[in-house]
C-alpha cells in the first residue's frame, strides 16, 4: 500500500529537530532510517501528520571512544556501527547483535537509535542496551537528560521518551576486560526478528569465580528483560554446566510470553531456558579463553 | 492537500529536479516519475528485496525510503549496469548460468550482489547464500543464483578487475 500524506521537514541538526518537534507537538514523528516507520506507514498502521527527518543530519563524529564505553550517536546507521573499528574492538557482542538485525541492505539505512526507540521487544539493540548497562542521552527543546536503558522500555513499542524528545546518543558501557559473551536466537528465516533470544556476559576473577554476569532475554515479554534471578545464582560461584542448567530454570520468572501465530507460550518458555544455557556455556568458554 | 516539495538528485549519472508529494516512495519516484521501471516493487515492507537500489553506493530498499530522503544523493538502478546494451559481467554471469526464471527478483538481486562483490570479491558459497538472504526468489530455488554469483566473482578476478 501507499502511505498517507504528511508534511515533511528535513532537520539540519538535533537542535533543529527539537525545535520542529516542539512546534508540531503531538502531530509529529521523527523519521530516522525509516526501516520500521515507513513500513508501518505503507501499511497505514502509522499516519503521522508531520515527519521530521533526521537521517541527513551532518554527523562528523558518530562513534566516540569514552573511558567507560563507546558512545554512538542515535542517527548512526547499524551498518556503520557494525563495521566501526572501535566498536569491533571494545564491544564485539554488539557487532554480533547488529549482524542479527534484518539484512545488510536494511542495516545500511536503519539506525542504532531508531531501533532502540522503536522498542520492538524482539529486537536486538534494546536487549544489548540492558546487557551493556547502556545510558541514553535524551534532548528536547528545553531540556537534556540521561536515562538508564533499564528505565526506558515500558511495554510493546512504548518507551519513556516524551513526544517532544529526541534520543541523541547511546553510551554502551564496556564490560570488564577478559569477559566472555554470547548471543543466541531462534528465528524462522535469516534476518527475521527473533522468536526468542538470549544473551549473556560473564567475567571471572583469578580463581575462576564469576565476578560479573548479565543475562538478558528478548522476544519473551513486552520488553527486553534482564534475568536477575539467574544472575544472582551465579555471582561468586565457580561456574559449571550443571550450575547453568539450574540457574536457567529461573528464566521462567521473567518470561511472560503470549502464544502468537508463530509459536506457543510454552515453546517460548522452553526455548528461552535452552538458549540461556547455551549463552552461558559459550560466554564462560570465551571468558576462560580470554583470561 | 499537502504542498509538493522540490527534490534534486542524480540517478544513473543524470541529474533530475522534480516536485513531488512528500509521501512519494523512492521506488515509486524511480518508476513513475522517471519511468525507470527496471526497479521492481513486490512487498513494500522491506522483505522481498526486489526494490533494492544503490544510494551513494550502498544497497538500500527503495520502498522503505521516501524520495525526499534521497535529496542530493547519487542513485544507481538496474538500468545503470549494461553499457549500450552490452551486459555487465555480473549480468552476463546470470545469463550464462540461468540465474533467473521470471526475472522479477533479478534487478534487486543484481544491485545487492554488485555491492556485495565490491566489498567481498572472493566470497565463499556460504557467504553468498548469507548475502542473498535479503532477496526472495519464488522461481529458481536459489542454486543457479549462487552459481551465477560465483561465476561473476571468478570472471571479475580473472579479468583482473574487482568491478562486477
Ligand atoms: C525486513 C525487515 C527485517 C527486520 N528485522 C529486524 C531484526 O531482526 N531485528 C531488529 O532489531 N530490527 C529488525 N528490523 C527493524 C530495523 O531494521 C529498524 O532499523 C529499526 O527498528 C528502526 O530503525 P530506523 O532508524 O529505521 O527508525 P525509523 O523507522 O525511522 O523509526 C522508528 C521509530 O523510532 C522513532 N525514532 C527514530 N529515531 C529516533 C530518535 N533519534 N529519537 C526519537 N525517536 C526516534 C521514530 O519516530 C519511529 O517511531 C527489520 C526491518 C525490516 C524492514
Ligand atoms: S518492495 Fe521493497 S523490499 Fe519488497
Ligand atoms: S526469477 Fe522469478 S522471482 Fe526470482
Amino acid at each position: 500500500m501507499k502511505p498517507a500524506n504528511f508534511e515533511y521537514f528535513r532537520a539540519t541538526s538535533i537542535d533543529h529537530a527539537c525545535e520542529l518537534l516542539s512546534a508540531h507537538a503531538d502531530d509529529a514523528k521523527i523519521l530516522a532510517g525509516g526501516q520500521s516507520l515507513i513500513a508501518a506507514m505503507n501499511y497505514r498502521l502509522a499516519r503521522p501528520q508531520v515527519l521530521i527527518d533526521i537521517s541527513n543530519i551532518d554527523n562528523p563524529s558518530q562513534i566516540t571512544d569514552e573511558t567507560d564505553g563507546v558512545r554512538i550517536k542515535a542517527t548512526t546507521t547499524q551498518a556503520i556501527a557494525e563495521h566501526d573499528p572501535v566498536v569491533r574492538e571494545r564491544l564485539p557482542m554488539l557487532v554480533d547483535a547488529l549482524e542479527h538485525i534484518a539484512h545488510f541492505q536494511i542495516r545500511n539505512k536503519g539506525t542504532v537509535g531508531g531501533s532502540i526507540v522503536n522498542a520492538d521487544p524482539a529486537s536486538e539493540l534494546p536487549a544489548m542496551s540492558l546487557l551493556l548497562d547502556a545510558e541514553y542521552e535524551i534532548q528536547s527543546k528545553s531540556n537534556r537528560h540521561v536515562m538508564a536503558a533499564e528505565d526506558f522500555f515500558i511495554t510493546y513499542m512504548t518507551t519513556a521518551l516524551q513526544s517532544d524528545e529526541v534520543l541523541v546518543s547511546i553510551l554502551f558501557k564496556e564490560p570488564p576486560k577478559n569477559c566472555g559473551w554470547a548471543l543466541h536466537e531462534v528465528a524462522r528465516r535469516a534476518g527475521d526478528y527473533a522468536l526468542v533470544g538470549s544473551a549473556a556476559i560473564i567475567a571471572l576473577d583469578d580463581g575462576g569465580k564469576c565476578v560479573h554476569v548479565r543475562v538478558v532475554l528478548f522476544g519473551v515479554a513486552s520488553t527486553p528483560v534482564r534475568a536477575k534471578a539467574v544472575e544472582e545464582l551465579l555471582v561468586g560461584q565457580v561456574c559449571s554446566d550443571e550450575l547453568f542448567e539450574e540457574a536457567a530454570k529461573r528464566v521462567s520468572e521473567v518470561v511472560d510470553a503470549e502464544s502468537d501465530v508463530h509459536v506457543t507460550d510454552e515453546y517460548r518458555g522452553n526455548v528461552a531456558e535452552v538458549l540461556t544455557v547455551r549463552s552461558l556455556v559459550d560466554a564462560l568458554n570465551r571468558a576462560q579463553t580470554a583470561s | 492537500m499537502v504542498d509538493k516539495q522540490k527534490i534534486h538528485l542524480t540517478v544513473n549519472g543524470t541529474a533530475y529536479d522534480r516536485e513531488i508529494e512528500p509521501r512519494t516512495l523512492l521506488s515509486d519516484f524511480i518508476r513513475h516519475h522517471l519511468d525507470l521501471t527496471g526497479t521492481h516493487v513486490g512487498c513494500e515492507h522491506g522483505i522481498c528485496g526486489s526494490c533494492t537500489i544503490l544510494m551513494d553506493g550502498l544497497p538500500v530498499r527503495s520502498c522503505l525510503t521516501f524520495a525526499l530522503q534521497a535529496e542530493g544523493k547519487a542513485i544507481e538502478t538496474i538500468e545503470s549496469l549494461d553499457k549500450n546494451g552490452e551486459l555487465s559481467p555480473l549480468q552476463n554471469a546470470f545469463w550464462e548460468n540461468q540465474g533467473l526464471q521470471c526475472g522479477f527478483c533479478t534487478p534487486g538481486i543484481l544491485m545487492s550482489m554488485k555491492a556485495f562483490l565490491e566489498d567481498n570479491p572472493k566470497p565463499a558459497r556460504d557467504e553468498i547464500r548469507e548475502a542473498l538472504s535479503g532477496n526472495l526468489c519464488r522461481c529458481t530455488g536459489y542454486h543457479d543464483i549462487v552459481d551465477s554469483v560465483v561465476a561473476a566473482a571468478e570472471a571479475a578476478l580473472s579479468s583482473g578487475t574487482a568491478k562486477a
